[in-house]
Protein backbone atom coordinates (compact mmCIF):
# COMPACT_ATOMS: atom_id res chain seq x y z
CA UNK A 1 0.00 0.00 0.00
CA UNK A 2 1.19 3.29 -0.64
CA UNK A 3 2.30 5.66 2.21
CA UNK A 4 0.67 9.12 2.12
CA UNK A 5 2.56 10.75 5.60
CA UNK A 6 5.51 9.53 6.89
CA UNK A 7 7.06 10.54 10.15
CA UNK A 8 10.45 9.29 11.58
CA UNK A 9 11.45 9.98 15.44
CA UNK A 10 10.40 13.14 15.05
CA UNK A 11 10.88 15.44 18.43
CA UNK A 12 9.57 19.22 18.48
CA UNK A 13 9.63 21.13 21.42
CA UNK A 14 8.39 24.66 22.03
CA UNK A 15 10.74 27.32 24.72
CA UNK A 16 12.34 23.81 25.69
CA UNK A 17 9.16 22.17 26.58
CA UNK A 18 8.82 19.54 24.90
CA UNK A 19 5.32 18.72 23.16
CA UNK A 20 6.31 15.66 20.77
CA UNK A 21 8.60 12.87 21.41
CA UNK A 22 10.21 10.73 19.00
CA UNK A 23 7.31 9.93 16.91
CA UNK A 24 7.21 7.73 13.98
CA UNK A 25 4.04 7.00 12.12
CA UNK A 26 2.92 6.08 8.75
CA UNK A 27 -0.12 6.86 7.11
CA UNK A 28 -1.29 4.82 3.95
CA UNK A 29 -3.52 6.41 1.19
CA UNK A 30 -6.56 7.05 1.77
CA UNK A 31 -7.03 6.05 5.78
CA UNK A 32 -9.21 7.96 7.75
CA UNK A 33 -7.24 8.65 10.95
CA UNK A 34 -8.23 10.61 13.78
CA UNK A 35 -5.74 12.19 16.10
CA UNK A 36 -7.20 12.24 20.09
CA UNK A 37 -5.31 12.94 22.77
CA UNK A 38 -5.87 15.68 25.83
CA UNK A 39 -5.10 19.44 25.60
CA UNK A 40 -1.70 20.62 25.28
CA UNK A 41 -0.96 16.56 24.21
CA UNK A 42 0.46 17.74 20.95
CA UNK A 43 -2.74 17.16 18.42
CA UNK A 44 -2.16 20.83 16.71
CA UNK A 45 1.23 20.70 16.48
CA UNK A 46 1.43 17.51 14.83
CA UNK A 47 -0.76 18.65 12.22
CA UNK A 48 1.06 21.65 12.16
CA UNK A 49 4.32 19.83 11.40
CA UNK A 50 2.86 17.51 8.71
CA UNK A 51 1.41 21.13 6.97
CA UNK A 52 5.44 22.24 7.36
CA UNK A 53 3.99 25.48 9.35
CA UNK A 54 6.60 24.52 11.81
CA UNK A 55 9.61 22.19 11.64
CA UNK A 56 10.57 19.07 13.60
CA UNK A 57 13.52 19.68 16.10
CA UNK A 58 14.80 16.43 15.12
CA UNK A 59 13.83 13.59 12.78
CA UNK A 60 12.25 13.27 9.54
CA UNK A 61 8.77 13.91 7.90
CA UNK A 62 7.60 13.17 4.09
CA UNK A 63 4.44 13.68 2.63
CA UNK A 64 3.23 12.36 -0.74
CA UNK A 65 6.94 11.30 -0.63
CA UNK A 66 7.94 15.27 -0.48
CA UNK A 67 8.85 18.16 2.07
CA UNK A 68 6.01 18.96 3.72
CA UNK A 69 5.98 22.49 2.00
CA UNK A 70 6.46 21.04 -1.38
CA UNK A 71 3.16 18.83 -0.62
CA UNK A 72 1.08 21.88 0.32
CA UNK A 73 -0.33 22.57 -2.68
CA UNK A 74 -2.10 18.60 -2.58
CA UNK A 75 -3.19 19.60 1.08
CA UNK A 76 -6.31 20.77 1.96
CA UNK A 77 -6.74 22.12 5.40
CA UNK A 78 -9.65 23.11 7.54
CA UNK A 79 -8.58 25.34 10.47
CA UNK A 80 -10.96 26.05 13.56
CA UNK A 81 -13.13 28.80 12.78
CA UNK A 82 -13.12 30.06 16.24
CA UNK A 83 -9.91 32.30 15.68
CA UNK A 84 -11.33 33.77 12.31
CA UNK A 85 -12.80 37.01 12.37
CA UNK A 86 -16.67 36.76 12.73
CA UNK A 87 -17.14 40.09 10.88
CA UNK A 88 -15.71 39.93 7.98
CA UNK A 89 -17.30 40.89 5.16
CA UNK A 90 -17.27 37.89 2.77
CA UNK A 91 -19.81 35.41 1.18
CA UNK A 92 -19.65 31.75 1.14
CA UNK A 93 -18.47 31.52 -2.44
CA UNK A 94 -15.45 34.23 -1.48
CA UNK A 95 -14.35 32.30 1.66
CA UNK A 96 -14.51 28.91 -0.60
CA UNK A 97 -12.57 30.50 -3.03
CA UNK A 98 -9.31 30.90 -0.86
CA UNK A 99 -8.47 27.78 -1.63
CA UNK A 100 -7.58 28.45 -5.21
CA UNK A 101 -5.10 31.06 -4.57
CA UNK A 102 -2.28 30.19 -6.15
CA UNK A 103 1.15 31.88 -6.09
CA UNK A 104 1.95 34.67 -9.19
CA UNK A 105 -1.71 34.08 -10.10
CA UNK A 106 -3.91 36.94 -9.54
CA UNK A 107 -7.51 36.86 -10.53
CA UNK A 108 -10.01 33.66 -10.07
CA UNK A 109 -10.45 32.28 -12.82
CA UNK A 110 -14.37 30.68 -14.37
CA UNK A 111 -12.73 27.32 -13.70
CA UNK A 112 -11.95 28.21 -10.03
CA UNK A 113 -15.37 30.00 -9.58
CA UNK A 114 -16.75 26.11 -10.67
CA UNK A 115 -14.85 24.35 -8.64
CA UNK A 116 -15.53 26.40 -5.63
CA UNK A 117 -18.97 25.94 -6.64
CA UNK A 118 -18.75 22.13 -6.78
CA UNK A 119 -16.86 22.49 -3.06
CA UNK A 120 -19.78 23.62 -1.59
CA UNK A 121 -22.41 21.65 -3.56
CA UNK A 122 -20.41 18.56 -1.95
CA UNK A 123 -20.99 19.63 1.66
CA UNK A 124 -24.66 20.84 0.72
CA UNK A 125 -24.31 24.16 1.01
CA UNK A 126 -25.11 25.80 -3.28
CA UNK A 127 -28.47 27.68 -1.74
CA UNK A 128 -25.89 29.47 0.64
CA UNK A 129 -22.84 30.58 -1.90
CA UNK A 130 -24.04 34.35 -1.63
CA UNK A 131 -25.14 34.37 1.94
CA UNK A 132 -23.07 36.39 3.89
CA UNK A 133 -19.95 33.69 5.98
CA UNK A 134 -20.92 35.24 9.07
CA UNK A 135 -24.28 35.33 8.94
CA UNK A 136 -24.34 30.88 8.90
CA UNK A 137 -24.14 28.27 11.83
CA UNK A 138 -21.26 26.83 13.46
CA UNK A 139 -21.88 23.66 11.86
CA UNK A 140 -22.08 25.36 8.33
CA UNK A 141 -19.27 27.56 9.03
CA UNK A 142 -17.08 24.05 9.38
CA UNK A 143 -18.91 22.66 5.79
CA UNK A 144 -18.06 26.19 4.22
CA UNK A 145 -14.43 25.30 5.73
CA UNK A 146 -14.41 22.15 4.84
CA UNK A 147 -15.12 23.21 0.59
CA UNK A 148 -12.32 25.87 1.05
CA UNK A 149 -10.27 22.86 1.74
CA UNK A 150 -11.78 20.62 -1.12
CA UNK A 151 -11.48 23.64 -3.55
CA UNK A 152 -7.67 22.91 -4.82
CA UNK A 153 -8.56 18.65 -5.44
CA UNK A 154 -6.38 17.87 -2.84
CA UNK A 155 -4.83 14.09 -2.11
CA UNK A 156 -4.78 14.36 1.64
CA UNK A 157 -7.41 16.17 3.95
CA UNK A 158 -6.24 17.82 7.30
CA UNK A 159 -9.11 18.66 9.69
CA UNK A 160 -8.65 20.39 13.25
CA UNK A 161 -10.98 19.66 15.33
CA UNK A 162 -14.41 19.82 13.16
CA UNK A 163 -16.56 18.96 15.66
CA UNK A 164 -16.31 21.72 17.82
CA UNK A 165 -18.59 23.58 19.37
CA UNK A 166 -21.58 21.54 17.18
CA UNK A 167 -24.03 19.78 18.41
CA UNK A 168 -24.92 15.71 17.63
CA UNK A 169 -26.75 16.05 14.62
CA UNK A 170 -24.24 18.61 12.78
CA UNK A 171 -21.69 16.14 13.96
CA UNK A 172 -23.39 13.44 12.34
CA UNK A 173 -23.52 15.49 9.35
CA UNK A 174 -20.44 16.44 8.99
CA UNK A 175 -18.51 13.01 9.27
CA UNK A 176 -21.00 11.95 6.65
CA UNK A 177 -19.47 14.26 4.53
CA UNK A 178 -16.10 13.07 5.34
CA UNK A 179 -16.85 9.40 5.06
CA UNK A 180 -17.83 9.87 1.61
CA UNK A 181 -14.92 12.34 0.71
CA UNK A 182 -12.64 9.54 1.86
CA UNK A 183 -13.60 7.36 -0.75
CA UNK A 184 -11.41 9.13 -2.85
CA UNK A 185 -8.74 10.95 -0.59
CA UNK A 186 -6.64 10.54 2.35
CA UNK A 187 -8.22 11.98 5.59
CA UNK A 188 -6.99 13.08 8.94
CA UNK A 189 -8.87 14.16 11.22
CA UNK A 190 -7.97 16.12 15.11
CA UNK A 191 -10.61 15.55 17.55
CA UNK A 192 -10.55 15.51 21.64
CA UNK A 193 -13.78 13.42 21.32
CA UNK A 194 -12.64 10.28 21.18
CA UNK A 195 -16.23 8.31 21.52
CA UNK A 196 -17.98 9.58 18.72
CA UNK A 197 -15.05 9.72 15.84
CA UNK A 198 -14.24 6.04 16.22
CA UNK A 199 -17.87 5.23 15.07
CA UNK A 200 -16.03 6.42 11.69
CA UNK A 201 -12.48 6.17 11.41
CA UNK A 202 -10.47 3.69 10.39
CA UNK A 203 -7.33 4.19 13.00
CA UNK A 204 -6.50 6.15 16.01
CA UNK A 205 -3.77 8.07 17.21
CA UNK A 206 -3.68 9.11 20.68
CA UNK A 207 -1.09 11.70 20.64
CA UNK A 208 0.19 12.99 24.41
CA UNK A 209 3.57 13.59 23.31
CA UNK A 210 4.23 10.21 22.42
CA UNK A 211 2.34 8.61 20.07
CA UNK A 212 -0.11 5.21 19.83
CA UNK A 213 -1.67 3.98 17.63
CA UNK A 214 -4.75 1.70 17.55
CA UNK A 215 -6.99 0.20 14.95
CA UNK A 216 -10.59 1.52 15.79
CA UNK A 217 -12.08 -1.48 17.00
CA UNK A 218 -9.34 -1.95 19.85
CA UNK A 219 -10.60 1.70 21.56
CA UNK A 220 -11.45 0.79 25.42
CA UNK A 221 -11.13 2.09 28.81
CA UNK A 222 -7.55 0.95 28.87
CA UNK A 223 -6.85 2.93 26.49
CA UNK A 224 -8.45 6.17 27.62
CA UNK A 225 -6.70 5.19 30.41
CA UNK A 226 -2.81 5.15 28.95
CA UNK A 227 -3.93 8.53 27.89
CA UNK A 228 -5.47 10.66 30.02
CA UNK A 229 -3.73 8.56 33.27
CA UNK A 230 -7.07 8.08 34.58
CA UNK A 231 -10.55 6.14 34.66
CA UNK A 232 -13.09 7.48 32.84
CA UNK A 233 -16.59 6.41 32.49
CA UNK A 234 -18.61 5.62 28.88
CA UNK A 235 -21.57 8.62 28.27
CA UNK A 236 -24.00 6.21 26.11
CA UNK A 237 -26.39 8.68 24.46
CA UNK A 238 -28.26 5.73 22.88
CA UNK A 239 -31.32 5.70 25.14
CA UNK A 240 -33.08 7.91 27.29
CA UNK A 241 -32.93 8.12 31.10
CA UNK A 242 -35.46 10.32 33.78
CA UNK A 243 -34.57 13.81 34.34
CA UNK A 244 -33.02 12.88 37.58
CA UNK A 245 -30.40 10.38 35.86
CA UNK A 246 -30.06 6.76 37.02
CA UNK A 247 -27.35 4.69 38.04
CA UNK A 248 -26.23 1.29 36.76
CA UNK A 249 -24.65 0.17 39.95
CA UNK B 1 -23.19 77.23 5.39
CA UNK B 2 -24.40 79.10 2.73
CA UNK B 3 -21.53 81.57 3.28
CA UNK B 4 -19.11 78.38 2.64
CA UNK B 5 -20.61 77.56 -0.48
CA UNK B 6 -19.96 81.36 -1.99
CA UNK B 7 -16.52 81.36 -0.22
CA UNK B 8 -15.78 77.97 -2.43
CA UNK B 9 -16.48 79.82 -5.36
CA UNK B 10 -15.07 82.95 -4.89
CA UNK B 11 -11.56 83.08 -6.99
CA UNK B 12 -9.59 84.53 -3.87
CA UNK B 13 -10.22 81.58 -1.84
CA UNK B 14 -8.50 78.54 -3.69
CA UNK B 15 -7.36 77.01 -0.54
CA UNK B 16 -10.90 76.23 -0.24
CA UNK B 17 -11.19 74.53 -3.66
CA UNK B 18 -7.60 72.76 -2.89
CA UNK B 19 -9.55 71.66 0.76
CA UNK B 20 -12.28 69.81 -1.15
CA UNK B 21 -10.33 68.63 -3.74
CA UNK B 22 -7.59 67.40 -1.19
CA UNK B 23 -10.87 66.05 0.95
CA UNK B 24 -12.56 63.74 -2.32
CA UNK B 25 -9.24 62.30 -3.39
CA UNK B 26 -7.86 60.83 0.04
CA UNK B 27 -11.13 59.62 1.20
CA UNK B 28 -10.05 57.22 -2.08
CA UNK B 29 -6.91 55.87 -0.33
CA UNK B 30 -8.24 56.52 3.12
CA UNK B 31 -11.56 53.88 2.51
CA UNK B 32 -9.24 51.43 1.12
CA UNK B 33 -6.50 51.06 3.27
CA UNK B 34 -9.14 52.10 6.26
CA UNK B 35 -10.75 49.27 5.18
CA UNK B 36 -7.78 46.75 5.53
CA UNK B 37 -6.76 48.04 8.80
CA UNK B 38 -9.94 47.72 9.98
CA UNK B 39 -10.82 44.07 9.24
CA UNK B 40 -7.18 43.14 9.82
CA UNK B 41 -7.19 44.90 13.57
CA UNK B 42 -4.43 46.54 12.91
CA UNK B 43 -5.45 50.22 14.21
CA UNK B 44 -2.68 50.15 16.62
CA UNK B 45 -0.30 49.85 14.30
CA UNK B 46 -1.13 52.57 12.01
CA UNK B 47 -1.16 54.71 15.25
CA UNK B 48 2.19 53.37 16.15
CA UNK B 49 2.91 54.65 12.36
CA UNK B 50 1.23 57.79 12.54
CA UNK B 51 2.95 59.03 15.83
CA UNK B 52 6.50 58.00 14.83
CA UNK B 53 5.87 60.30 11.32
CA UNK B 54 6.41 63.28 13.92
CA UNK B 55 9.68 61.71 14.84
CA UNK B 56 10.23 62.00 10.96
CA UNK B 57 9.11 65.15 11.19
CA UNK B 58 11.09 66.75 13.67
CA UNK B 59 14.27 65.07 12.33
CA UNK B 60 13.79 66.78 8.69
CA UNK B 61 12.98 69.93 10.43
CA UNK B 62 16.43 69.50 11.97
CA UNK B 63 17.98 68.72 9.44
CA UNK B 64 16.49 71.14 6.79
CA UNK B 65 16.59 74.43 9.18
CA UNK B 66 19.36 73.61 12.20
CA UNK B 67 21.96 71.75 9.52
CA UNK B 68 20.45 73.83 6.52
CA UNK B 69 19.88 70.23 4.38
CA UNK B 70 17.83 72.13 2.47
CA UNK B 71 16.23 68.84 0.33
CA UNK B 72 15.35 67.37 3.36
CA UNK B 73 11.74 68.04 3.40
CA UNK B 74 9.39 67.83 6.47
CA UNK B 75 7.16 65.06 3.99
CA UNK B 76 10.21 63.70 2.90
CA UNK B 77 11.19 63.07 6.96
CA UNK B 78 7.69 61.84 7.37
CA UNK B 79 7.67 59.17 4.47
CA UNK B 80 10.83 57.26 5.60
CA UNK B 81 10.00 57.49 8.97
CA UNK B 82 6.39 56.09 8.45
CA UNK B 83 8.12 53.29 6.10
CA UNK B 84 10.59 52.70 8.42
CA UNK B 85 7.99 51.99 11.55
CA UNK B 86 5.67 50.50 9.59
CA UNK B 87 8.15 47.43 8.58
CA UNK B 88 9.90 47.34 11.99
CA UNK B 89 6.02 47.56 13.87
CA UNK B 90 5.00 44.49 11.49
CA UNK B 91 8.33 42.48 11.82
CA UNK B 92 7.33 42.83 15.28
CA UNK B 93 4.18 41.75 15.39
CA UNK B 94 5.67 39.11 13.33
CA UNK B 95 7.78 37.68 15.11
CA UNK B 96 7.19 38.65 19.20
CA UNK B 97 3.24 37.27 19.61
CA UNK B 98 3.42 37.41 23.41
CA UNK B 99 5.56 40.97 23.85
CA UNK B 100 3.28 42.60 20.43
CA UNK B 101 1.68 45.17 22.29
CA UNK B 102 4.09 46.54 24.23
CA UNK B 103 6.79 46.72 21.92
CA UNK B 104 4.62 48.89 19.70
CA UNK B 105 3.63 50.59 22.51
CA UNK B 106 7.14 51.77 23.04
CA UNK B 107 7.86 52.78 19.48
CA UNK B 108 4.64 54.72 19.31
CA UNK B 109 6.24 57.22 22.37
CA UNK B 110 9.57 56.91 21.23
CA UNK B 111 9.02 58.24 17.81
CA UNK B 112 7.07 60.76 19.10
CA UNK B 113 9.14 61.77 21.84
CA UNK B 114 12.55 61.94 19.26
CA UNK B 115 10.01 64.33 17.10
CA UNK B 116 9.69 67.15 20.17
CA UNK B 117 14.01 66.58 20.91
CA UNK B 118 14.30 67.41 17.45
CA UNK B 119 12.41 70.23 17.49
CA UNK B 120 14.04 71.19 20.40
CA UNK B 121 17.24 71.37 18.85
CA UNK B 122 15.80 73.53 15.80
CA UNK B 123 15.92 77.17 15.77
CA UNK B 124 13.06 79.00 14.99
CA UNK B 125 9.56 78.68 16.92
CA UNK B 126 7.03 75.83 15.53
CA UNK B 127 3.23 76.15 15.83
CA UNK B 128 3.04 71.81 16.59
CA UNK B 129 -0.72 72.17 16.28
CA UNK B 130 -0.68 71.62 12.47
CA UNK B 131 1.24 68.33 13.12
CA UNK B 132 -0.55 67.56 15.57
CA UNK B 133 -4.37 68.20 14.60
CA UNK B 134 -3.58 68.75 11.14
CA UNK B 135 -4.77 71.75 8.73
CA UNK B 136 -6.82 70.88 5.66
CA UNK B 137 -6.49 74.70 4.56
CA UNK B 138 -2.67 74.32 4.02
CA UNK B 139 -2.79 71.94 1.26
CA UNK B 140 -0.87 73.06 -1.67
CA UNK B 141 -0.62 71.85 -5.16
CA UNK B 142 2.25 69.33 -4.38
CA UNK B 143 -0.11 67.68 -1.26
CA UNK B 144 -3.00 67.46 -4.74
CA UNK B 145 0.40 65.54 -6.78
CA UNK B 146 0.95 63.45 -4.14
CA UNK B 147 -2.27 62.31 -3.08
CA UNK B 148 -3.54 61.20 -6.64
CA UNK B 149 -0.39 59.45 -7.05
CA UNK B 150 -1.23 57.38 -4.00
CA UNK B 151 -4.43 56.64 -5.39
CA UNK B 152 -3.45 55.43 -8.40
CA UNK B 153 -1.03 53.07 -6.46
CA UNK B 154 -3.04 52.08 -3.75
CA UNK B 155 -6.18 51.39 -6.32
CA UNK B 156 -3.72 49.90 -8.72
CA UNK B 157 -2.29 47.64 -6.33
CA UNK B 158 -5.08 46.35 -4.59
CA UNK B 159 -7.06 45.55 -8.03
CA UNK B 160 -4.13 43.38 -9.16
CA UNK B 161 -3.21 41.68 -5.73
CA UNK B 162 -7.16 41.86 -3.94
CA UNK B 163 -7.34 37.97 -3.48
CA UNK B 164 -4.11 37.94 -1.57
CA UNK B 165 -4.78 40.72 0.59
CA UNK B 166 -8.35 39.51 1.47
CA UNK B 167 -6.70 35.85 2.32
CA UNK B 168 -4.19 37.35 4.23
CA UNK B 169 -6.38 39.41 6.23
CA UNK B 170 -9.17 36.92 6.69
CA UNK B 171 -6.76 33.46 7.38
CA UNK B 172 -2.98 34.27 7.16
CA UNK B 173 -1.92 30.73 7.59
CA UNK B 174 -4.38 29.22 4.77
CA UNK B 175 -3.08 31.23 2.43
CA UNK B 176 0.13 30.53 3.20
CA UNK B 177 -0.48 26.82 2.85
CA UNK B 178 -1.88 27.98 -0.21
CA UNK B 179 1.87 29.16 -1.53
CA UNK B 180 1.42 32.95 -0.99
CA UNK B 181 3.98 34.97 0.29
CA UNK B 182 1.83 36.33 3.42
CA UNK B 183 4.73 38.00 5.36
CA UNK B 184 5.37 40.17 1.60
CA UNK B 185 1.61 41.30 1.52
CA UNK B 186 1.60 41.70 5.22
CA UNK B 187 4.50 44.21 5.31
CA UNK B 188 3.10 45.34 1.84
CA UNK B 189 -0.19 46.36 3.79
CA UNK B 190 1.67 48.40 5.72
CA UNK B 191 3.26 50.19 3.82
CA UNK B 192 0.67 51.19 2.03
CA UNK B 193 -0.98 51.77 5.05
CA UNK B 194 2.30 54.36 6.07
CA UNK B 195 2.08 55.94 2.93
CA UNK B 196 -2.15 57.22 3.58
CA UNK B 197 -1.45 57.77 7.17
CA UNK B 198 1.49 60.71 6.23
CA UNK B 199 -1.32 61.77 3.75
CA UNK B 200 -3.84 62.43 6.99
CA UNK B 201 -1.35 63.72 8.58
CA UNK B 202 -1.46 66.63 6.62
CA UNK B 203 -5.60 67.24 6.70
CA UNK B 204 -6.11 65.81 10.76
CA UNK B 205 -3.18 65.15 11.90
CA UNK B 206 -0.94 62.54 14.20
CA UNK B 207 -3.23 62.56 17.05
CA UNK B 208 -6.67 62.00 14.90
CA UNK B 209 -5.33 59.84 12.09
CA UNK B 210 -7.23 56.19 13.96
CA UNK B 211 -9.95 57.70 13.99
CA UNK B 212 -10.82 59.20 10.25
CA UNK B 213 -8.74 55.41 9.30
CA UNK B 214 -11.10 53.48 11.11
CA UNK B 215 -14.63 55.14 12.06
CA UNK B 216 -15.88 54.78 7.92
CA UNK B 217 -14.96 51.44 7.37
CA UNK B 218 -16.88 50.93 10.75
CA UNK B 219 -20.00 52.23 9.43
CA UNK B 220 -19.42 50.69 6.07
CA UNK B 221 -19.14 47.44 8.11
CA UNK B 222 -22.68 47.61 9.41
CA UNK B 223 -23.83 47.31 5.83
CA UNK B 224 -21.57 45.70 3.66
CA UNK B 225 -21.53 41.83 2.93
CA UNK B 226 -18.49 41.73 0.73
CA UNK B 227 -15.28 43.41 1.22
CA UNK B 228 -15.00 45.19 -1.69
CA UNK B 229 -18.35 46.73 -0.88
CA UNK B 230 -16.89 47.78 2.30
CA UNK B 231 -13.87 49.68 0.92
CA UNK B 232 -16.65 51.39 -1.86
CA UNK B 233 -18.48 52.88 1.15
CA UNK B 234 -15.81 53.45 3.40
CA UNK B 235 -14.47 56.04 0.65
CA UNK B 236 -18.15 57.60 0.15
CA UNK B 237 -18.21 58.14 3.87
CA UNK B 238 -15.19 59.44 4.13
CA UNK B 239 -15.87 62.07 1.27
CA UNK B 240 -19.02 63.08 2.90
CA UNK B 241 -17.74 63.27 6.28
CA UNK B 242 -14.31 65.29 4.63
CA UNK B 243 -16.23 67.73 2.88
CA UNK B 244 -19.47 68.57 5.52
CA UNK B 245 -16.59 68.96 8.32
CA UNK B 246 -14.96 71.34 6.38
CA UNK B 247 -17.67 73.27 5.57
CA UNK B 248 -18.56 73.43 9.34
CA UNK B 249 -14.88 73.86 10.68
CA UNK B 250 -15.46 77.29 7.99
CA UNK B 251 -18.73 78.39 8.75
CA UNK B 252 -18.24 78.31 13.02
CA UNK B 253 -14.76 79.34 12.58
CA UNK B 254 -13.14 75.90 14.22
CA UNK B 255 -9.99 73.35 13.60
CA UNK B 256 -10.93 71.65 10.47
CA UNK B 257 -9.22 67.70 11.49
CA UNK B 258 -11.04 68.17 15.00
CA UNK B 259 -14.36 68.79 13.29
CA UNK B 260 -14.06 66.05 10.61
CA UNK B 261 -13.31 63.65 13.59
CA UNK B 262 -15.76 64.81 15.78
CA UNK B 263 -18.82 64.70 13.28
CA UNK B 264 -17.76 61.13 11.95
CA UNK B 265 -17.74 60.31 15.29
CA UNK B 266 -21.01 61.23 16.35
CA UNK B 267 -22.33 59.22 13.18
CA UNK B 268 -21.05 56.47 13.99
CA UNK B 269 -21.77 55.80 17.62
CA UNK B 270 -25.64 57.17 16.64
CA UNK B 271 -25.34 54.09 13.81
CA UNK B 272 -24.04 51.39 16.37
CA UNK B 273 -26.36 52.35 19.08
CA UNK B 274 -29.42 52.01 16.30
CA UNK B 275 -28.12 48.50 15.31
CA UNK B 276 -28.20 47.61 18.56
CA UNK B 277 -31.47 48.50 19.00
CA UNK B 278 -33.26 47.65 16.15
CA UNK B 279 -31.03 43.98 15.64
CA UNK B 280 -31.17 43.27 19.01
Amino acid sequence: METDIRLKNVSFAYKKQPILENISLIIPRKEFACIVGPNGGGKTTLLKLILGLIKPDTGQIQVLGMSPEKARNRMGYMPQYAYLDMNFPATVLDVVLMGCLKNNVFWFSAKDRSRAMDAIDTVGMTSFAQTGFNALSGGQKQRVLIARALCSRPDILLLDEPTANVDHETEENLFSILKALNQNMTILVVSHDLGFVSKYVKTVICVNRRLVIHPTTDVDGTMIKDIYYGDLKMVRHDHRCSEEGHCHD
Amino acid sequence: MIEFFQAVMDPDNQFLAYALMMGGLASIAFGIIGTFVTIKRISYLAGAISHSVFGGIGLALYLQIGLGITWFDPILGAVLAAVGSALVVGLVSIHAKEREDTIIGALWAVGMACGILFIDRTPGYFSLSSYLFGDILLISQKDLWFVIGLDLVIVGVVVIFFNQFFGVCFDTEFTLLRGINTTFFYLFLLVLTALTVVLLVRIVGIVLVIALLTIPPAIAGFYARRLWQMMLYSVLLCAVFTWTGLGISYSLSLSSGPTIIVLSGIVYLVLLALNKLVFK
